[in-house]
């Protein structure tokens, strides 16, 4: 039954020009980055003399195109989200998915994995990417895992922030805007907080932990901090549903 | 043998301090077609919400088939088919990507799929829309598209509201139609303000006004309401009020405006038979005779405006 949510999630967005346009100019950032980046990666090494200042093709492309994937799917992903539920209420087609014999937890788990379906082939055309430089340098396969396992996990948590306040609009354009202001709040959350590390606000940043994966690192506590981010919103647009259906 | 198909209990419903819905109770039995007539505001849509589980009642309990909707939502859920006031459909798909959608999410099996799309689309006449954007589509192929995707997965109960709004008198009558067949192996219930449209297909009318139910019974109950034990006739020369009292079975008479006659009878004894030959053998000049019938807006003002005096 989630699994039938989740279809109809993705074939609507790509029956709209909307989910194709994205993937492309999504792809097209992801690949302008990745040339400069090899690019750069030349022009750096020739330069760079010492062995000690010598690093890897792998982290070098991968630490900037990663970087930038995750800036930009600060921006992506609100504009994907906005329409999951504030549109459906708009249309009053959430009717017709309440009157179904689902539960309201299998409504908004497969809203929320047909969007990070869709993110996943982003990913996936992101690591193939990356992967090609395989045929001509021995590139750490690990390292883009680690770095491929963070960007999704920070991509879901997105995706289930963004798919709460959608619950909370009709108007999927204030929803947009709202997602994107309060993921760019949690995203430079440490960054404001600069003056104390260890305090509880910067341990909520979603950079900070975004940040050992980036560096090839994978740490259950990071794990664990993403996982339980979404579970929190997931349960969070559940019982802003069900408040629907209690006061009307 | 009748079966209870829908049990609606003591259904109340309150937005905010005001009761939308008071102590709505009925049940209805399969194969039966339910009016559900009210005036604007009435709490019909209110009461159809609860009915399919979108909204939760404040108090009160609703059975389909004997399953609780709230203790157990889902089940009670597969046996409904529901068309709201808005059409729910996703108008950036077709409609066969739409109708296999619905009928995904109603438990067809995936190998029925096709099957279960195409004989709702016969139903409702929409076999050559079917590789048409739902957008594109008029509003009478909208709404047709709307309860394709109410019966497509056969269910027990089919619940309409207001299902003949916008569409043109060809359409409607299809519509009709439609309903009326549905109410042979399904139970419908059908929203509606449109009097005629009861009288055409329900067999059964409640009427609801201010959240209350004023009226719960059979059609015939309500026509007969409506027909009364009138007849009224035009004589040309008139003769005096007894000498019509004469004729046996005529307990009344007064004068219309326009010259006409209403005459009164008693139950059972259509006089109007003896009335015309009276008529010829006296010549008063009979030119009109006819059942008086009160409208069914009469009936429905009525019952609406007597619950307001008690």
């Amino acid at each position: 039954m989630i699994f039938n949510i989740t279809r109809k999630e993705l074939k609507s967005l790509f029956s709209s020009p909307m989910g194709w346009v994205v993937l492309a100019l999504l792809q097209f950032v992801f690949g302008t980055f990745f040339l400069n980046g090899i690019e750069q990666y030349f022009q750096t090494m020739s330069g760079a003399i010492r062995p000690e200042q010598r690093i890897g093709v792998t982290e070098f492309v991968g630490a900037n195109i990663f970087g930038i994937a995750s800036f930009v799917m600060l921006f992506a992903v609100p504009l994907l989200s906005m329409r999951l539920i504030s549109d459906e209420r708009r249309q009053q087609t959430l009717t017709f998915l309440f009157s179904a014999p689902l539960s309201l937890t299998e409504i908004v788990v497969g809203k929320f994995l047909g969007l990070v379906t869709f993110l996943s082939i982003v990913i996936f055309f992101l690591a193939a990417m990356m992967s090609t430089l395989n045929f001509w340098a021995e590139i750490d396969f690990g390292y883009i895992a680690a770095n491929v396992i963070g960007l999704w996990l920070l991509v879901a948590s997105f995706s289930s922030l963004g798919l709460y306040v959608s619950s909370l609009t009709q108007q999927p354009i204030v929803a947009g805007i709202i997602s994107f202001i309060a993921l760019f709040a949690l995203l430079l959350l440490d960054n404001f907080m600069a003056g104390d590390p260890t305090g509880t606000m910067s341990y909520l940043s979603l950079m900070r932990h975004f940040e050992p994966f980036s560096r090839g690192l994978l740490d259950t506590r990071d794990v664990a901090y993403f996982l339980l981010f979404i579970v929190t919103f997931l349960t969070l647009t559940v019982r802003r549903l069900d408040a629907d259906r209690l006061r009307g | 043998m009748t079966t209870v198909t829908v049990e609606a209990r003591e259904l109340t419903r309150i937005y905010g301090g005001r009761e939308a819905v008071r102590d709505v109770s009925f049940t209805l039995n399969k194969g039966e077609v339910l009016g559900f007539l009210g005036p604007n505001g009435a709490g019909k849509s209110t009461s159809m919400k609860m009915l399919t589980g979108n909204l939760a009642p404040s108090k009160g309990s609703v059975k389909i088939c004997g399953i609780d909707m709230i203790e157990n939502p889902k089940e009670a859920k597969a046996l409904i088919g529901y068309l709201p006031e808005q059409p729910p459909l996703y108008r950036e798909l077709t409609v066969d990507e739409f109708l296999a959608i619905a009928a995904r999410l109603h438990r067809v099996s995936g190998s029925h799929v096709k099957k279960a799309v195409r004989i709702a689309k016969e139903r409702c006449g929409l076999t050559e829309m079917g590789s048409r954007l739902i957008e594109n589509l008029s509003k009478g192929y909208q709404q047709r598209v709307g309860i394709a995707q109410a019966i497509i997965h056969n269910p027990m109960v089919v619940i309409l509201d207001e299902p003949t709004v916008g569409l043109d008198p060809i359409q409607i009558r299809d519509i009709r139609n439609l309903i009326k067949e549905l109410g042979g192996e399904h139970s419908v219930i059908l929203s509606t303000h449109i009097l005629p449209e009861v009288e055409m297909v329900c067999d059964r009318v409640q009427i609801i006004h201010k959240g209350q139910m004023v009226f719960n019974g059979s059609i015939d109950v309500l026509k007969q309401q409506r027909h009364g034990n009138k007849l009224l006739v035009g004589l040309s020369r008139a003769p005096a009020d007894e000498e019509l009292l004469k004729i046996p079975g005529i307990t009344g008479v007064e004068s219309m405006a326009g010259g006409l006659l209403r005459v009164r009878y008693a139950e059972g004894g259509n006089p109007a038979e003896l009335l015309v030959q009276a008529a010829v053998n006296q010549n008063w000049g009979l030119y009109q005779i006819q059942p008086d019938q009160t409208s069914l807006e009469e009936v429905f003002v009525q019952l609406t405006f007597q619950e307001q005096a008690a």
